[in-house]
């Protein structure tokens, strides 16, 4: 893929999962603010239940996708040898996809037990 | 070519004067690393909640102290700020809002509404 469209393609993930973060934060806040869980059954509940399950994996796989367009952004921004940068990146790359699958087993765990 | 290299620069960042659009998007990229670096706490909190009523209970102590109150409104700020400031590069982006005017109050409405709405929220949640 040439280098123009592997920038487009970033532009246009970074707004895609920017409005899906958007609309899920805003669920996410309000549902709280309006309704917060009263104790852990009730946490256990709405977290577990498939709907909001399966949102919240979509809410963490978008949110690991836009973070790392943007801190990618800002590293390619400021670190300018190119082994440094490297290692950065790699070190970067790695945290979010162990996060990602960090939250995703504790999402995944509740709904089993 | 020595043109190029001829330029003067000047980047005495306490000396450079932004535009209000520009001291919004420093802070859309600061809350953007903040937040990044916030994840594995916050990803922690999430775990314990979920793991048990004694994780439940420890994870809603940590953001009813006061370290923890400090740490949401922070979350809440960046959250709004970041919200706020990509909805409007998205409405910039169909064309909305370029004018300068236009842009100089939307940037400076994103910039006081964050904290404010972080605050608010932060009440609300806590």
């Amino acid at each position: 893929m040439s280098r123009t469209a592997s920038g487009l393609k970033a532009w246009a993930i970074q707004r895609l999962t920017a409005i899906y973060i958007g609309l899920f934060v805003i669920y996410l806040v309000g549902a709280f603010t309006l309704s917060p869980p009263a104790d852990f059954a009730d946490w256990k509940a709405w977290m577990g239940s498939p709907l909001v399950s399966v949102a919240m994996l979509l809410f963490v796989v978008s949110t690991l996708m836009h973070a790392w367009i943007g801190v990618r952004d800002v590293l390619i921004d400021y670190i300018r040898p190119i082994a440094i940068r490297a290692t950065v990146l790699g070190i970067v790359a790695l945290s979010l996809i162990a996060m990602g699958l960090w939250a995703a087993q504790a999402l995944i765990l509740v709904r089993l037990v | 070519m020595t043109t190029a290299s001829r330029r003067p620069v000047y980047l005495n960042l306490l000396k450079i004067k932004l535009p209000i659009a520009g001291i919004m998007s420093i802070i859309h990229r600061a809350t953007g690393v903040f937040m990044f670096f916030a994840l594995p706490y916050l990803i922690h909190l999430l775990d314990l909640s979920l793991s048990g009523p004694e994780g439940f209970a420890e994870a809603h102590a940590a953001v009813h102290g006061l370290v923890g109150m400090v740490f949401v409104f922070l979350i809440m700020w960046s959250l709004m700020h970041h919200l706020l400031a990509g909805i409007r590069y998205l409405l910039i982006d169909v064309h909305y809002g370029v004018e300068k005017a236009m842009a100089q109050q939307t940037a400076l409405a994103v910039v006081v509404a964050g904290p404010i709405l972080g605050l608010l929220l932060t009440g609300g949640l806590l």
